[in-house]
């Protein structure tokens, strides 16, 4: 059954988490990856490397450079779940 | 009846006999490179892992990198120079397309008149060339090599570029092969994806430069492209060159890895799931990335500091433009 919205941004948090250190609370859906978590981007792609396996998706390095928000990452995953 | 032609056969195993290292006479601090791409010392050293690295004076090229790498470890090895057949010198930034570096490295160390041919499989040049001698020396074409891997890679950076110039450094670093009682290098692991060949590699060709069409042709990569396959992918490859040698991850006495970012390093190795136990080269920290040369440069330099590693097994992974990777187990000597 595909996840809702809720629960990808859940799991999300949990990825940024382990591989940042920032705290779940901060990760919200109009955060940037880059201006409001300072994520770089190779933490950013480790993060969707994991986010791929924990949700089943594929996402391509150029469709990586248009999820500039957390929402535009549970967006992308919800819509492509299998 | 037709005359019949004979073919060798050469030794039935081949090892490293000895490393030699060669690096830039400079230390490059990150200071020294912030300025043009409006950085700090902070932002290098947690994307990359580099404090410093080593980079060549003006007059210093691959070719006498490469001879002072080669010449110390053929003393090292105890191999006479006029036995040494084969000179292959892995290398992307000769300025000069011909003649190669490796015919006037053989001649300098004493080889002429050795085969030497240089090989361009960009930060996988060196674990190709270990393949190349490796097959070369047990098909009795060849008895004693000498493989390079060299860069002068501050030829080909540009201070403004935030994508890859700033990781690289100056060295080669280098072996010797020969025959052996025992099994000394495991199979190679190799190959390529030119499908990628966007992803890392020069951003403009010599003609366009010539032609006032382009600037000084320099290094650029797409950076996160990189860090997935890198990894990623290239866990797959070292997976399979542990399986085919034989051996598990707890069997290893070192990981080296070319020296590409110290993140791609450590995600690397946490991927592997490699014991406590396994040195892992860790060199870029200090001499940066030198494409080809990286390896050979890491384990040297492994081999320095933990001298207790030899005799045991070291699993060496190259991987960059092209794209083209090679993997293989070799035991340290």
């Amino acid at each position: 059954m595909a996840l809702t919205n809720e629960e990808v941004l859940a799991g999300l948090a949990e990825l940024i988490t382990d591989e940042t250190g920032i705290s779940a609370d901060e990760v919200a859906l109009e955060k940037s990856f880059t201006d409001d978590l300072d994520i770089d981007s190779i933490s950013m792609m480790t993060i969707v490397v994991n986010a791929e396996e924990k949700f089943g998706v594929t996402i391509p390095d150029d469709e990586v450079k248009n999820l500039k928000t957390v929402g535009d990452a549970v967006e992308y995953i919800t819509s492509n779940q299998s | 009846m037709t005359a019949g032609v004979i073919q060798p056969q050469g030794a039935a195993h081949t090892r490293i006999y000895s490393y030699g290292a060669a690096r830039g006479e400079i230390a490059v601090p990150n200071e020294d490179l912030v300025g043009p791409i409006d950085s700090s010392d902070e932002w290098i050293r947690q994307r990359t892992g580099i404090i410093t690295r080593t980079r060549a004076v003006k007059e210093t090229t691959a070719i006498e990198l490469s001879t002072d790498a080669a010449t110390e470890a053929v003393e090292k090895s105890g191999v006479d120079p006029s036995d040494i057949d084969l000179v292959i010198v892995a290398t992307i930034s000769n300025p000069k397309q011909t003649p190669s570096v490796s015919a006037i490295v053989a001649d300098r160390i004493g080889a002429n008149p050795a085969a030497a041919y240089d090989l361009n499989a960009a930060c996988a040049g060196f674990a190709y060339g270990v393949a190349q001698a490796d097959a070369l020396i047990r098909a009795g074409a060849a008895k004693y090599a000498v493989v390079i891997g060299a860069e002068k890679l501050s030829d080909v950076v540009d201070p403004t570029d935030r994508s890859i110039s700033f990781l690289l450094g100056d060295g080669a670093g280098a072996v010797v092969i020969g025959p052996s009682d025992t099994p000394g290098i495991g199979p190679t692991v190799w190959g390529s994806d030119g499908s990628k060949a966007d992803a890392v590699g020069m951003n403009h060709t010599l003609v366009e430069f010539r032609d006032g069409a382009a600037p000084w042709p320099t290094l650029r990569q797409e950076g996160p492209t990189v860090f997935r396959w890198a990894v990623w992918e290239m866990v797959k490859v070292a997976r399979q060159a542990l399986e085919a040698a034989g051996v598990e991850a707890s069997d290893l006495a070192a990981f080296v890895p070319h020296q590409a970012n110290m993140r791609i390093i450590d995600e690397f190795a946490k991927q592997l799931k490699l014991p406590d136990t396994v040195v892992i080269g860790r060199d870029i920290e200090t001499t940066g990335n030198t494409s080809a040369a990286s390896i050979p440069l890491a384990t040297h330099r492994l081999l320095q500091e933990h001298p207790e590693l030899s005799g045991g097994l070291a699993l060496q992974i190259g991987f960059g433009a092209g794209l083209v990777f090679a993997a293989q187990v070799v035991a340290l000597p």
